[in-house]
């Protein structure tokens, strides 16, 4: 079995609202094998995403350590995490969150603003990554100019422009239609199979669970 | 693709709320500018002022005569190197709305004195020659069409009567701070009608106005002017012409203090404009800015993102509303080119105006920016719309 990317280790997650303290999760620990495709499925309010965004580094644990790439990125402060999110994590909403101001080529572009990579080597990288997702011919049109499935193909292009190590997704089929959802079920299958990314993936969706090699269930901030 | 590019296109995404935006922002830049300049016109006069020139008028005010015998005496006082008397006639050329200075002069001293008005020497000797002559600046002359040779009458209101002046001569300002909107004629015209029709008003000016030669002695030779008059009947009050001049501009101080007043009211809704609009973006844009975090992008980046499009708007506002005072101040200038000869946006304006925009731009985006920046990326990502 492949060394863990992910080790989580006894985490847990208070919520404060008002006066009251919720526990999202609670003494939580699971590794992820590099070149994993998991999927973690739970009730609304189990708590999967936000276990999906402490592996992301959007958000902090209230005690426990999360380590990727050997990398325990609880101890980083505000500015260092993210620039380790910006080389090492793709995220794909379940709403795209594409920019509308910006063409398909431009919101993949994005992150490599952050980059010290030439115009060259940007536009290459972007062409690369439009391909693997199947718009090139696409790549001049605005967000409003497509469709939503197409859409979320340009944040998975977006998501993997900078070669992350992790890909993430919040229900990244949860706002398509079953024939856009399958096209990206197989973009993502083909992603871990293809170019091997470890990809955790939070779904309701038994359908899409499948496609990946193990569903783990959250129930109540647990792992059951 | 560079963060300014996409400052630039956040910038052109509500084309409407944008324009309209730089549009309030050039208005009241503009309607800044405008107000800065009939400060600094109604002041001109001020700094115009020469510092080798001293005036004597009567204590109380000047606005009571002083004897013209006083002239010689004043001008025995060591210091003194020149000295001229003025009277201010005032009367109504055509319609009372056409206001200029009409001052009753000494033909023979009053271009020595004030070398600033410059008069052609064939020009002069007429106007010494002729009793009923007059001198024009050459704005009156452009703004009346007058020509030499011309009769101008005047309807007298402090001296009664009508009053028949032919134009002799025009006299070009030195340089732009010069006044080139007053009219000059002889002393002796209108002391000689005030002995036949009222003769106690004989024999008095409004103000007498010396050259010295060194203005450190201002205070002394001021001193030693109304030392001569003390406990006299018309006792005097000497001063340099800046605090002479100082002293008719304050007549009007509290118009004046109520125009700067006004013109940093503007600023303050250049302020709230603006800050209403940056703080509708940034309230409409949490969501994005939450993924931008998520993409790597750093506090420092998403404040950068928002004061970019403030400044940018401010800047491009404040330029336009610069380059609209312009034209603004001319035509604003010819229409009271009488009451404001000097009507010119000084480069303070122009500066200050660009310092009040870029200094607005950074206050508008400072609170949006740190909310901004505050917003956890989790919150953020929930936000709605």
């Amino acid at each position: 079995m492949n060394q863990p990317i992910v080790q989580i280790r006894n985490v847990t997650k208070n919520y404060q609202r008002d006066d009251f303290e919720i526990p999202v999760l609670q003494n939580l620990s699971i590794d992820v094998p590099e070149g994993e495709f998991l999927a973690l499925m739970g009730p609304s309010g189990s708590g999967k995403t936000t276990l999906l965004n402490l592996i992301a580094g959007i958000d902090r644990p209230t005690s426990g350590s999360i380590v990727i790439s050997g990398m325990d990125i609880a101890t980083l402060g505000e500015s260092a995490l993210a620039k380790w999110r910006a080389s090492h994590i793709g995220f794909i909403f379940q709403f795209y969150n594409l920019l509308p101001v910006l063409t398909a080529y431009e919101n993949v572009e994005l992150p490599l603003i952050l980059t010290h990579l030439s115009k060259k080597e940007k536009r290459e990288h972007v062409e690369a990554a439009l391909n693997v997702v199947g718009l090139t011919d696409r790549m001049h049109h605005y967000p409003r100019q497509l469709s939503g499935g197409q859409e979320q193909r340009v944040a998975i292009a977006r998501a993997v422009v900078t070669d992350p190590v992790l890909i993430v997704a919040d229900e990244p089929t949860g706002d398509l239609d079953k024939k856009s959802a399958d096209e990206i079920l197989i973009l993502l299958d083909r992603l871990n199979k293809e170019f091997k990314k470890t990809i955790v993936m939070v779904t309701h969706d038994p359908h899409a669970a499948a496609r990946a090699h193990t569903i783990q269930h959250l129930d109540k901030g647990e792992l059951s | 693709m560079k963060v300014l590019k996409l400052v630039y296109k956040n910038l052109l995404r509500h084309k409407l709320r944008t324009s309209l935006t730089i549009l309030g922002i050039a208005v009241a830049v503009m309607a800044f500018g405008l107000l800065r300049t009939v400060v600094t016109a109604w002041y001109s006069g001020v700094e115009a002022s020469a510092v080798n020139r001293l005036v004597t008028r009567h204590a109380v005010s000047f606005i009571f005569p002083l004897p013209i015998a006083d002239e010689e005496q004043i001008a025995k006082i060591p210091g003194i190197t020149g000295i001229t008397h003025q009277t201010w006639f005032q009367g109504v050329y055509i319609d009372e709305r056409n206001f200029f200075p009409r001052i009753a002069v000494d033909p023979e001293k009053i271009f020595q004195i004030y070398p600033e008005f410059l008069l052609m020497p064939e020009q002069l000797a007429s106007f010494k020659k002729e009793r009923n002559s007059c001198v024009v600046g050459a704005k009156i002359a452009k703004l009346y069409n007058l020509k030499l040779g011309d009769m101008m009458t005047i309807r007298g209101d402090i001296y009664p009567g009508n009053w028949e002046f032919v134009v002799r001569g025009i006299y070009q300002p030195k340089d732009k701070t010069t006044d080139a909107t007053q009219m000059f004629f002889h002393y002796a015209y209108l002391d000689e009608r005030m002995r036949q029709e009222a003769p106690s008003r004989a024999g008095q000016v409004g103000w007498y106005v010396m050259t010295i030669d060194n203005p450190n002695s201002a205070a002394v030779i001021s001193a030693a002017v109304d030392g001569l008059f003390a406990n006299s009947r018309a006792e005097t009050k000497t001063e340099t012409e800046k605090a002479f001049q100082q002293s008719f501009a304050s007549l009007s101080g509290t118009i004046i203090t109520s125009l700067k007043f006004i013109s940093y009211v503007i600023i303050g809704i250049i302020l709230l404009v603006l800050a209403n609009t940056i703080v509708m973006t940034a309230r409409e844009r949490i969501r994005e800015y939450a993924v931008l975090k998520v993409l790597g992008f750093t506090s420092l980046h998403i404040s950068g993102l928002i004061f970019g499009e403030s400044l940018l708007i401010a800047m491009i506002g404040g330029v336009i509303g610069i380059g609209l005072t312009f034209p603004v101040c001319r035509g604003f200038g010819e229409a009271l080119s009488t009451f404001l000869p000097l009507f010119n946006v000084e480069t303070s304006t122009v500066v200050l105006g660009l310092v009040f925009s870029m200094s607005v731009g950074v206050i508008a985006a400072l609170y949006p920016a740190v909310k901004s920046v505050r917003t956890k990326i989790v919150d953020g990502l929930r936000q709605i719309g």
